[in-house]
């Protein structure tokens, strides 16, 4: 089904579509300068911070972040919104920890977390899609679920010690496998969102779920397999956590989701769905990764500046999309 | 009805004869009351089994001219969430949400109890208010005046606002003693505790506010659609404004009963998923999310009801992490009821139903 890099479609569009997408660049392109400014600066400021290593635990510490945050995009992109996948993680790290202890084989129990992951998104897509619930109180209850069920599993962190997970994060090819792993997701990421047509079809959803049933488009689908996708990748990220650490805890990846949402954000995809890329998100998650990391550099600096620092870049990169839309909006009255 | 004029001209079916304002009037009563309905039999379910299972449930006594039991302390602990919730009613009906009452909560706390050693009880209060509601202008500036998606122009507060409150306190948990600042958490007043008090006359400020004057017209009005009361007149941006300084107030005062409870500010805890719970007391109560519909009345519901399940499970000796499952539980039962697929499902089967009856 997949056709390989198809180009832009060249079919008229209404100009306003046409301008939201050429502002998707620019929002790229503020992204990417941000994300050089934040860089240079950290490199300036701080001897030592652009040295290799700190560049390898900047994708390393923020992989299940980063994991997340491509699932979020493909919901917010969608129209939606997930605000389960925080407690996602915490529920696959301490499952996985707790089976595996029990004496599980611990690759069946990543792919069944996977597969368990990818049917709580499409249960909670199903919901949002036949029921026409909002999708953020729906994912409310799906964070509360989530997060309540690992807390029932155990309270406690529990470690992990399986002689195999310890050999897989022991190695290193180039790069540790949870960076690899959210470097490769993202790839996919990338490809699916824009050379296939469940892609196309998100960004349809997005713009106009309407019209996009009207082109008889299969919104129903597109919108389940959307969060199936999200709760696939919070499961994945579960993983991944579970592998950085090497403990399960249930506790973990708290308020996550809204650093997810703050990196698709300021990536430059709307909220509004429909416009973005994904490529955007990779941007974002590596500036938060980058003021994270420069508070720690900075040292007197307590870690409580990382929320204010992400909360005011929300608020720029916002009031930014706004203004994005209202010019391409008024173009479009003159046009 | 002063739009009389407007309407006999532009709409033609009007409804004959019977004096719209009294039927209408009758019906949303009637409405309201069904509304309510579920939550009161779903309250007095839980309150039931807790007296099936621990006798002295009911039981109230009085201790010192202050009254003591189950019931009380149930009533005294939702005070946060039910003031949350008033303010949240509003606000979910002007279409919107606020997602950072948490966040402003913590931030009250913080200045109050920065504010209490040196300038005094009373100062730390109006303090901790003027606090939030220049947190509830921020947010109401964001999504009236710029127009940006409530979930998003709150989502920035509730992320900044928790490390702001963080700073303020430096991190650590700030401890004092201020009879003034302790009463507001831990006194009494008419024999009852203080936040249930303040609770009531909260509730009663904002019923006369929205229903004496034209406000709570104006706000159902802006939640059905912005534009067309922007056109017939209605200022709808000063009203969201005013919805979310009023929803930033409330968490204010809910940020200033926790710290009163537990005399002390913690930044990192105080009103940490409140603003779900918020939502879930004022969802249950028949408020619509999708606007211009609220219960101010069953937002006081919604809130004794999520806290009568959080004791019920706390008492039974049920580990506390079982109520975030049946929280969620309740949050799609909830949405389940009010989900419109299934409603016309229900109606449809019914109809059929009453056409067999009929051809019988």
């Amino acid at each position: 089904m997949t056709s390989p890099a198809s180009p832009p479609p060249t079919t008229p569009r209404s100009s306003i579509q046409s301008r939201l997408l050429a502002s998707q660049n620019v929002s790229l392109l503020a992204t990417g300068f941000v994300c050089f400014l934040l860089y240079a600066a950290g490199g300036l400021a701080y001897q030592g911070f652009l040295s290799k290593n700190v560049f390898i635990n900047l994708l390393t510490d923020n992989a299940f972040l980063g994991v997340a945050a491509v699932g979020m995009t493909f919901v917010i992109l969608s129209g939606g919104i997930d605000l389960s996948v925080g407690s996602v993680i915490g529920c696959v790290s301490i499952l996985i920890a707790t089976m595996v202890k029990s004496g599980a084989p611990p690759a069946l129990v990543i792919v069944g977390m996977l597969l368990l992951g990818a049917l709580f998104g499409a249960a909670m897509g199903a919901l949002i899609q036949y029921f026409e619930l909002p999708p953020f109180l729906v994912t409310l209850a799906g964070m509360f679920l989530a997060r309540g069920v690992g807390l029932v599993v155990s309270l406690e962190s529990v470690p992990v010690d399986h002689p195999a997970l310890t050999r897989l994060t022991g190695l290193n090819l180039l790069l540790p496998i949870t960076a690899i792993i959210f470097l490769v997701l993202f790839a996919a990421g990338v490809y699916i969102a824009h050379y296939t047509p469940f892609g196309r079809n998100v960004y349809a959803v997005g713009g106009n779920a309407v019209s996009a049933s009207l082109m008889g488009l299969p919104v129903a689908r597109t919108v389940v397999g959307v969060y199936a996708f999200s709760g696939f990748c919070s499961a994945l990220a579960g993983v991944v956590f579970t592998l950085y650490t090497l403990s399960g805890n249930a506790s973990a990846g708290i308020g996550l989701e809204l650093d997810a949402i703050a990196a698709v954000v300021i990536g430059g995809t709307l909220l509004s769905g429909g416009v973005g890329v994904v490529a955007g998100t990779f941007l974002g998650v590596l500036i938060l990764g980058i003021i994270q990391t420069g508070i720690t550099f900075q040292g007197t600096l307590s870690s409580w500046w990382t929320r204010i620092a992400i909360g005011m870049l929300l608020l720029i990169f916002i009031l930014l999309q706004r203004f994005i839309q209202n010019r391409a909006a008024k173009s479009q009255g003159q046009g | 009805m002063p739009e009389a004029p407007l309407t006999s001209k532009t709409s033609a079916p009007a409804p004959p004869k019977t004096p719209p304002a009294t039927r209408s009037s009758v019906a949303m009563g009637r409405a309201a009351f069904m509304r309510l309905l579920w939550p009161l039999v779903a309250l007095a379910a839980v309150l039931l089994w807790n007296l099936a299972f621990s006798p002295g449930f009911f039981h109230i006594e009085v201790r010192d001219g202050h009254l003591y039991g189950s019931l009380i302390d149930i009533a005294n602990r939702a005070a946060p969430v039910m003031l949350t919730a008033l303010g949240m009613t509003l606000v979910l009906a002007t279409f919107g949400v606020d997602l950072s009452v948490g966040a402003v909560m913590a931030i009250a706390g913080a200045v109050a109890a920065l504010v209490v050693e040196p300038r005094g009880g009373v100062a730390a209060i109006l303090l901790a208010l003027a606090a939030s509601l220049a947190a509830g202008l921020w947010n109401g500036v964001l999504v009236a005046y710029l127009d940006i998606q409530p979930i998003v122009a709150t989502l920035i507060l509730m992320v900044a606002g928790r490390g702001i409150a963080q700073l303020l306190t430096n991190g650590q948990i700030i401890t004092f003693h201020n009879p003034v600042l302790e009463t507001l958490g831990g006194g009494f007043f008419l024999g009852l505790p203080f936040p249930i008090t303040l609770v009531a006359g909260v509730y009663v400020v904002l019923g006369l506010t929205v229903r004496r004057t034209a406000l709570g017209l104006f706000i159902e009005a802006v939640g059905d659609n912005a534009s067309a009361s922007r056109y017939a007149g209605v200022p709808a941006a000063r009203v969201k404004l005013l919805a979310y300084v009023i929803c930033g107030l409330c968490a204010g005062l809910a940020g200033l009963i926790v710290t009163s409870d537990i005399r002390a500010a913690d930044a990192n805890n105080a009103g940490m998923y409140l603003e779900l719970d918020a939502i879930l007391a004022a969802v249950i109560g028949g408020t619509s999310l999708s606007g211009g519909r609220f219960n101010l009345l069953g937002a006081l519901l919604g809130g004794l009801l999520i806290q009568s399940l959080t004791t019920t499970i706390l008492t039974k000796g049920i580990p506390v992490q079982f109520t975030l499952v049946v929280k969620a539980l309740v949050i799609i039962a909830v949405c389940l009821l009010q989900s419109e697929p299934l409603r016309r499902r229900f109606a449809r089967q019914k109809a059929v139903e009453k056409r067999e009856e009929a051809a019988a």
